[in-house]
């Protein structure tokens, strides 16, 4: 899922005063940021509460069931069709895919980010989120012992350890184990030492940017991807 | 060809030191250290925006070096440049004379003055050795032909007393590989350690210059031990500097220890003096080590 965490609340408050908006919608996403704790009904109603101490009015919310989807947040809009006609700026507490889903559906208003998108996450346990994947298009993980190098590595080289290791541990990162000592740990507990390295350098052409998939053009072949 | 190379396969024991490009355009102190250093140095290693902090680059620094008359290392980090800028520094780097080529990973960008860079690391140490080897071939790392390739003596970092040591091993495997002829070590504390790995060099081919730093403070001990992870100093050796009537004094005397012990070892010693520039001829010397022609007598310079 899309990790996302509030955004510094003063930047909010900046870009609501230089837009001049006193009244704000507010919009919500029952996915990823509910899971998050930053962008459910609960948290919705405590950015209202704050836009309203500020002495702003709030013309209506909503949490609809995924920001992100196109079709799914047209019919939010039309559904508050009034509440946000009403509003000078929508306030989007999702991720900036969501944001943006949202500023295609209405054109017209000032829409803005109401948190920060910083990963795709892993559940660890609930409320504990981690980045496993960076999903760069040129996965290595068959090579790795399932452990990413690209992102758990705080400097993402794909051989290593750097320099920097010491007893194991990350240099960047001290509380941690270098995620190189990891995959080889792994590798030769599946009796594969040595295996495969060193791995050559990483194809950026392959992480797509921006990235595109689509399956009805996949059924032709090619892959769908562009 | 390399002096450092035919110095190293010739089976003399060398001396390289170290120093830091200004940060700023000001060379004079980077001058005078070369000047205190090159009696005793056959060859200077010029940082790349070490500690991941802004210096005048290593390109540049090194050919001022190259200029007055001492061979540079030129240092050449994965942080900074992708693919594309690290080749065309390599081609860069040759057509200005330089030799000698030290490929290092580079210090995480958070831990030097501008926190908020993005480290680079589109290639990592190893996989730089093999694109070098590639420039040595006459290729770029696609494997195609260059108009006029390089001929670099390949060095690589070695860590003789990071733990596991299996893994460090397979680094030092892996380096060879990808072209590194030489290593030179981080700081050397332990000459046991330093042992295991020179043996691996050497069934390899390779050739070991250890690690020599001058611990002139309690105060850059506790630096090194803080900022330099990977880098930790014993605490046998931190009690000796700091129950030193005069500190500066013991770190050189530590330091003539280890050369002499390296002597027996390793194929070299890089000694990294940490402002201690004019105690390298000493330490030098009292080792027992001779550097004949120091520096450079070159028809081409
Ligand atoms: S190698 Fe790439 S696709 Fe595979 S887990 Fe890492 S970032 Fe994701
Ligand atoms: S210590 Fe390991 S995980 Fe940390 S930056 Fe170096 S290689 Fe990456």
């Amino acid at each position: 899922m899309i990790i996302t965490r509030p955004r510094d609340w003063a930047r909010i408050e900046v870009r609501l005063d230089a837009l001049g908006a006193r009244r704000v919608f507010v919009m919500g996403c029952g996915q990823c940021a509910t899971v998050a704790g930053t962008g459910g009904e609960a948290e919705v109603l405590e950015a209202k509460a704050v836009l309203e101490r500020s002495g702003r009015e709030v013309t209506g919310w909503s949490v609809g069931e995924v920001a992100c989807h196109a079709g799914g947040q047209r019919l939010e809009t039309r559904e508050h069709a009034s509440e946000l006609a009403a509003a000078d700026a929508v306030l989007v507490l999702a991720c900036g895919a969501g944001v943006q889903t949202m500023a295609d559906a209405v054109e017209d208003t000032p829409v803005l980010p109401g948190l920060e998108s910083v990963f795709l996450g892993n559940v660890v346990r609930h409320g504990v989120f981690e980045e496993r994947c960076q999903m760069c298009g040129d996965c290595v993980l068959d090579r790795t012992a399932g452990i990413c190098p690209v992102t758990t590595c705080p400097k993402g080289l794909l051989n290593g350890p750097c320099g920097g290791m010491w007893n194991g541990m990350c240099e960047v990162l001290e509380d941690r184990e270098c995620t190189h000592v990891r995959i080889r740990r792994r590798l030769a507990q599946q009796g594969r030492t040595g295996e495969s390295v060193p791995l050559p350098p990483k194809d950026y052409s392959k992480k797509l940017k921006p990235g595109k998939v689509d399956l009805r053009a996949a059924s032709h072949g090619k892959g769908g991807t562009s | 060809m390399s002096r450092l190379r035919t110095l190293l396969e010739e089976g003399t024991f060398v001396v390289t030191g170290e120093i830091a490009p200004p940060r700023g355009t000001d060379l004079s102190a980077m001058r005078a250290s070369v000047e205190l250093m090159r009696p005793a140095c056959h060859a200077l290693n010029v940082t790349d925006n070490q500690g991941a902090s802004l210096h005048l680059s290593s390109l540049a620094a090194s050919r001022v070096v190259l200029d007055m008359g001492v061979e540079p290392i030129f240092q050449q980090t994965c942080r900074d440049r992708n693919r594309l800028a690290l080749q065309s520094d390599l081609l860069a780097a040759w057509t200005l004379g330089l030799e000698n080529l030290l490929v290092v990973t580079g210090d995480d960008p958070r831990g030097g003055d501008h926190p908020q860079a993005k480290g680079v690391f589109d290639l990592d140490s190893t996989q730089l050795l093999e694109v070098a080897s590639f420039a040595n071939a006459g290729t770029d790392m696609l494997g195609r032909p260059l108009k006029g390739g390089t001929s670099f003596y390949l060095g690589a970092a070695m860590f003789p007393e990071a733990e596991p040591w299996d893994i460090q091993r397979a680094r030092i495997e892996e380096k060879m590989a990808a072209g590194a002829r030489f290593f030179q070590t981080q700081a050397v504390f332990d000459i046991d350690k330093l042992a295991r790995a020179t043996d691996v060099v050497h069934e390899l081919g390779g050739k070991v210059i250890a690690g020599i730093l001058l611990l002139r403070s309690l105060k850059a001990i506790d630096f090194i031990n803080q900022r330099l992870a990977g880098l930790m100093v014993p605490e046998t050796i931190s009690d000796r500097i700091r129950g030193a009537a005069d500190p500066g004094e013991e770190a050189v005397l530590l330091g003539i220890e280890q050369a002499r012990a390296a002597r027996d070892v390793a194929d070299g010693i890089h000694i990294m003096p940490l402002g201690l520039d004019g105690q390298v001829a000493r330490i030098v010397s009292e080792a027992g080590i001779v550097v004949e022609a120091a520096g450079l007598e070159r028809n081409d310079l």
